[in-house]
């Protein structure tokens, strides 16, 4: 069975328990004994907690930047930034790009690749979670495949499509693929017998039953996939245009280690690491929007 | 149409293949509901009592017999039964309105015209017009199992089948909605079977109450008329002799010649 394989399906019910959590915890709030303590309210002490790791954080650095080395301090990588940002748009061809437009090619490849993955996901997600003899089919092969790196199949890539960019969305298409296809998959098989039988006491059409249950049903776990899918295929682009080149923030990063631009390598860290943070909280809003509990 | 029978369930028999072998559920059932009756299906828990409303469902097909409903078996569901689930078995992403609208659309498609009109009369038949635009998370138990009835009573069904309706709902509530499917019922005139384990709920609601004796291989142990005039009234009937009496019947048979043993 695809269910016992992997992290994700276990990872999708576990994150949606812990916001299930954080939610409630947050609902109860400090007042659910009825008494109300003169405390300050609980969002100022967590952003007193969060502004006391960054500057525990910034202070590490500052002094592991100071045993001397290589690493520059955060002053400097600051500095470095203002410059950077001033300007992320600029051109001077292909090798030469503003930041901006580094992240920007490497998020179009990961649009493009993830999308692609959906679509071819996404369909076969619903008939393998429908049909039991397809379920047993593919069970072997995505168990076997899913735990492959990524990019281990960028040769593959370039050998097929004989340019670096498809070979790099094609590697984005292969990692979000799984997550995308285990998740409707185990989605479908979660529907509740009480909705379907809804749809078998109406008659209902086969058309009306995907649009008006099971659609709605597994669209939950279907942002779940995509949520993995797309934090996957964050981590992922980053190492393949490391190996690729062209434009894009992984390649930025392999550029500046070759110039020796210790700085810019740690801001690209930080707009990676940011990057990813704001796509996990678009689509965690997103499964928001759409749960039903 | 022979309005005597016009729920036929002949010499029916549930068998269930398990990993264990073969479970006899239900054995050798016969009943007959008249048109415009209301049969109730009394029993301890794992009597096959769902199982056999199940089977008038089409929800499940028998090993053994036949079902007839109007002279035309039961070979599969179909909307010609509405059903009430215990659990409301509402689409969350559904509104009220919408639940019923996509029983309505499906029963009636010729109607475009009126179907708004037919949602909004089920709906305000269960007293819930001014809910019709909310979600089901956001209305209370007691009138999700309303929007049920309504969606189940607005497809114009030859038969309501309800589940144990008012099962999972607190006792006020229940009381409430009991009354409520009464009238309706009265004002109607369905035919309905009914599943429950509520003796007073039987009492109170049925022209016939069908006792079950415990699975497995369940059959039926006694039939038992409710001749008490309607309408009726809860508070009157709580001190009436022959109420008092039938309520007995029922508790005799669950309570002395079925008692299961603790399980």
């Amino acid at each position: 069975m695809i269910r016992a394989i992997g992290p994700h399906p276990a990872a999708a019910v576990l994150a949606e328990r812990a916001d299930a959590l954080a939610k409630g915890r947050k609902r109860a709030g400090p007042a659910a004994t009825g008494y109300r303590r003169a405390r300050a309210p609980e969002w100022i002490v967590r952003a007193l907690a969060m502004l006391a790791g960054i500057v525990v954080f910034i202070a590490l650095w500052e002094i592991v930047a100071r045993q001397g080395g290589r690493i520059p301090g955060p002053g400097v990588v600051w500095k470095a930034a203002v410059t950077i940002f001033s300007d992320p748009f600029y051109s001077k061809g292909p090798n030469d790009q503003g930041i901006g437009w580094n992240v920007l090619s490497s998020l179009k490849r990961v649009g493009i690749g993830f999308g692609m993955a959906a679509a071819m996901g996404i369909p076969l997600g619903f008939m393998i979670g429908r049909f039991k003899f397809l379920s047993d089919m593919a069970a072997p092969i995505i168990a076997m495949l899913k735990p492959v790196s990524p990019l281990a199949w960028l040769p593959i890539g370039l050998l097929l499509f004989k340019a670096a960019n498809p070979a790099a969305i094609y590697v984005i298409f292969v990692c979000s693929l799984w997550p995308m296809i285990v998740n409707t998959a185990v989605g479908v098989r979660q529907i509740p017998q009480d909705y379907l039988n809804v749809a078998h006491v109406l008659n209902l059409s086969e058309w009306k039953v995907f649009t008006t249950i099971l659609f709605p049903a597994v669209l939950p776990y279907m942002i779940t996939g995509v949520r993995l899918s797309i934090g996957v295929a964050w981590l992922v682009i980053v190492a393949a245009e490391m190996l690729t080149g062209g434009v894009g923030i992984g390649f930025w990063v392999w550029d500046e280690w070759n110039n020796l631009k210790v700085e810019h390598i740690i801001i690209a860290i930080f707009t990676i690491g940011i990057v990813g943070l704001l796509l996990e909280q678009a689509l965690v809003l997103l499964a928001r929007r759409f749960s039903y509990n | 149409m022979d309005s005597e029978r016009y729920l036929r369930i002949e010499n029916v028999g549930m068998t269930f293949e398990t990993r264990k072998g073969d479970f006899v559920a239900l054995e050798r059932i016969d009943l007959a509901v008249r048109k415009g009756e209301f049969v109730s299906l009394i029993g301890h828990s794992g009597c096959g009592k769902s199982t056999l409303l199940n089977l008038v469902a089409g929800l499940l097909l028998p090993t053994a017999g036949g079902l007839l409903l109007a002279e035309r078996e039961i070979a599969g569901p179909g909307p010609d039964r509405g059903v009430v689930f215990q659990n409301h078995s509402l689409l969350p992403w559904l509104t009220c309105f919408d639940n019923v609208y996509l029983a309505v659309e499906r029963v009636f498609p010729d109607e475009k015209n009126i179907l708004r009109e037919r949602t909004h009369n089920a709906l305000a038949m269960v007293g819930l017009t001014h809910a019709e635009a909310k979600y089901p998370n956001e209305i209370s138990g007691g009138m999700k199992q309303r929007v049920g009835i309504a969606r189940a009573l607005a497809i114009e069904p030859k038969m309501l089948l309800l589940d144990e309706p008012f099962g999972a709902l607190d006792a006020l509530t229940r009381a409430n909605l009991q009354d409520e499917l009464l009238k309706i019922v009265d004002k109607t005139g369905a035919t309905v079977l009914m599943v429950t384990h509520d003796v007073d709920e039987a009492v109170l609601l049925s022209d016939r109450i069908v006792m079950m004796t415990n699975g497995p291989a369940a059959r039926i142990g006694g039939v038992l008329e409710v001749d008490l005039p309607r309408p009726r009234e809860r508070l009157a009937l709580a001190g009436d002799r022959r109420y008092i009496e039938l309520r007995t019947t029922v508790m005799d048979f669950l309570y002395r010649k079925q008692l299961k043993q603790a399980a």
